[in-house]
């Protein structure tokens, strides 16, 4: 059995891919993913997992390294953060290519400029397109979960796709957390010991990254799109066999208290537990109204999304990151394109919150329930409580 | 016995013209890619390759190397091989030997050496892959980087790289009415490696074969890292004909242009003599179109500044002391 422990979740979920038994690390140090790196090379140099852990000069060669490593059938796990993603953002569509199941913690930050070191989505929302996974997680707890769950999906033969993890920069990171870690014996039973399908060695030479010209590498990008759609149905079951095993539920989109709901809040990420006490304090005065968390970015989970608006009036969705000059948050155009052949749809407005560090309190979810059940908004989305 | 003892001195007198029979005939980089005609890169990488034998990982950076070789689902490669992207190649190399060494370790793969070798253009490796390659030589890993220096972007269409000479015409430093070609003097990326405190550094050149294969044996022993920096001809961007492809090779030697040297724990060595009275360097600039536009004076600014790397090469060999 697990064990409770109250840990700071960097460090817990560094903890996790120890569980996972990495064989190797390649982590640029960035704020605030900074805990996670310095972890991981404790847990290396205090021989706490046999692994190779590569002090990178870039974010760049950080993933580029991660890629030669998982190329030779290691087990890989990297880390970032912000303006260190971005850097990395040329190799993340090529390891999703070369079907590398490598798995990357993300302690999202806000991007320059200016520059701001505080947690928002603009980070992760420029890779949205890369062919990797992306789980959002709310808590602690769900960091260790999605950590050790996304070797697994990862790995999986019928996937074989990088997972990355996003948890909150600050928010999730430095906070300490009561966490049930599982023990090593749990870890081992569920996580099964990496196959890999074509690895660099010379017993059997193989060419990787090859140059595709217009005749195929159409087919190569619909190959990608295929694995990644068809990656959900192992998700679900992974996810399913996660409950089974430690009693802990996953779902693309975690709802609450929406059965009734005439007005619903949409988050990603720690967000949502504001918004779970915002929800409870409308209750008490009457107002109907519920959460949907995403927990699955990518693939995105249409049928789950519209499943769960039924019944809900008006969608208030929430964004941490802007989509200059576009439709609105990336989470709301996303949203509403996945509802729009929907016959019965709910009225969906957009608030931008939270952007670089910004507090976003139980009042202020509250207030957007209030104003989102009032109708549509005076703009297509809003920044909300921003001057100017 | 006098005729055995003539014929076993001829042999070593010799040597160079019978060593090449002993030279393994397993090809690792087959016919049938799509080099130009006379591409000395190709060749060196043949004769790399050979030189380096079965236990090997390549990791490409983007260039020709990687157009020509790995057309899908065509390959020319019979060693295992990766290619990433342009400016990454020695960082996915430090990958490939961490991994490697880390599955050897815990008994996941057999347990023998396989060497990681990064290969990549002048651009990829002295340009945008500066600091991936100076990053991995830094951190000690056992691998080789062996960069095919053509002095521009050939593969993008000669554009300049700090590896183009000094005046040398490319097209985004043409040799236009004011200004002839470009403006400043090649990087020394040898000598940059050599300040990385590397075990084993290395010049050498496809136009002495033997000097280059041995000099890939040595770098392929060294545990831990190791450089070499290998001027290829590139008839295309150089506006040579394909046949001086070797000559051209020979001609950067005689000149003094690009001397053959070896630097070992800190030690220079020349590997290849050059000889005593060494030859102007017109002789190597006048078969090249990109140095076409020359002007008798131009030429003399390059071989003053050629005869001074050379006395300061000359000086490194004089006085370097190993630090082992």
């Amino acid at each position: 059995m697990g064990k409770r422990v109250g840990m700071e979740v960097a460090i817990a979920s560094a903890e996790a891919a120890a569980l996972c038994k990495f064989d190797v690390a390649a982590v640029y140090p960035i704020t605030p993913q900074s805990h996670v790196a310095e972890h991981l090379s404790d847990i290396v140099n205090d021989g706490r997992v046999d692994a190779s852990f590569i002090t990178v000069e870039s974010e760049h060669s950080a993933l580029s390294a991660a890629m030669g490593a998982s190329a030779t059938g290691a087990r890989v796990v990297t880390a970032t953060s912000s303006q260190g993603l971005l850097y990395m953002h040329e190799v993340l569509p090529i390891t999703s290519a070369m079907r590398l199941p490598i798995v990357m913690l993300i302690a999202n930050r806000a991007i320059s400029g200016p520059i701001n070191i505080w947690n928002d989505h603009s980070d992760i929302m420029p890779q949205r397109d890369t062919g990797w996974i992306s789980f959002f997680a709310d808590n602690g707890q769900e960091v260790v979960d999605m950590t050790i769950q996304a070797f697994k999906v990862a790995e999986h033969r019928e996937v074989m796709l990088p997972v990355n993890v996003n948890m909150d920069g600050f928010q999730l990171t430095h906070m300490v957390e009561p966490i049930i870690m599982p023990d090593q014996g749990e870890v081992d039973r569920f996580l099964p010991e990496y196959v890999p399908y074509a690895t660099l060695h010379p017993d059997r030479p193989v060419s990787m990254g090859t140059l595709a010209m217009p005749e195929i590498y159409a087919e190569a990008q619909k190959a990608k799109n295929v694995a990644i759609v068809n990656s959900k149905k192992i998700i679900l079951e992974v996810w399913k066999e996660w409950e089974k095993l430690f009693g802990r539920r996953y779902e693309p989109i975690q709802a609450y208290r929406t059965k009734d709901a005439d007005v619903a809040l949409v988050t990603m990420g720690s967000m949502g537990e504001t918004a779970e006490i915002a929800v409870e304090e409308l209750r008490k005065q009457g107002v109907k109204a519920g959460l949907l968390k995403i927990k699955l970015w990518r693939p995105f989970p249409f049928a789950e999304l519209r499943k769960a608006v039924q019944g809900i009036r008006v969608l208030a969705v929430t964004d941490r990151a802007c989509s200059f000059g576009g439709p609105g948050g990336p989470v709301f155009s996303e949203i509403r394109s996945a509802l729009y052949e929907e016959p019965v749809r709910p009225a969906i407005v957009n608030y931008i919150i939270g952007l670089g560090g910004r507090d976003v309190q139980v009042e202020d979810f509250m207030e957007m329930v209030r104003q989102a059940a009032r109708g549509k908004l005076s703009e297509p989305y809003v920044f909300y409580g921003v001057r100017g | 016995m006098t005729t055995v003892k003539k014929y076993t001195k001829s042999v070593v007198e010799n040597f160079d013209l019978y060593a090449p029979k002993l030279v393994s005939k397993e090809e690792f980089f087959n016919a049938g890619h799509r080099a130009c005609q006379g591409c000395g890169e190709a060749l060196a990488i043949r004769l790399m390759c050979k030189a380096l034998g079965k236990d090997t990982v390549i990791t490409n950076a983007t260039g020709c190397m990687e157009v020509i070789s790995s057309l899908y689902p065509t390959t020319a490669w019979t060693l295992p091989w990766i290619h990433v992207a342009f400016p990454n190649a020695a960082a996915v190399a430090s990958g490939v030997e961490a991994g490697l060494r880390a599955l050897r370790r815990k008994g996941k793969i057999a347990d023998r050496r396989v060497k990681s070798v990064a290969i990549g253009g002048d651009g990829g490796t002295m340009d945008i892959g500066f600091q991936a390659l100076s990053g991995a030589m830094e951190r000690g890993h056992d691998m080789l980087y062996v960069c095919f220096d053509n002095e521009a972007y050939m593969n993008t269409g000669i554009q300049r790289s700090s590896g183009t000479p000094f005046l040398a015409s490319t097209t985004t430093a043409p040799a236009g009415k004011k200004i002839p070609g470009n403006q400043v003097w090649k990087k020394n990326l040898a000598e940059i490696m050599v300040q990385h405190n590397l075990p084993y550094v290395a010049t050498a050149s496809p136009s002495y074969p033997l000097d280059f294969m041995n000099k890939v044996k040595k770098a392929r022993r060294v545990k831990g890292p190791s450089y070499i920096h290998c001027l290829v001809t590139c008839p295309t961007g150089w506006r040579s004909a394909s046949e001086t492809c070797i000559k051209l090779g020979r001609l950067a030697l005689e000149t003094g242009i690009f001397p053959l040297y070896e630097v070992e724990n800190g030690v220079y060595k020349l590997t290849v003599e050059i000889p005593e009275k060494r030859r102007p360097v017109e002789d190597y600039l006048k078969l090249q179109g990109r140095f076409r536009h020359l002007t008798p004076d131009q030429m003399q600014v390059i071989q003053a500044r050629v005869d001074l790397e050379f006395k300061k090469l000359q000086n490194k060999i004089d006085h370097s002391v190993s630090w082992v």
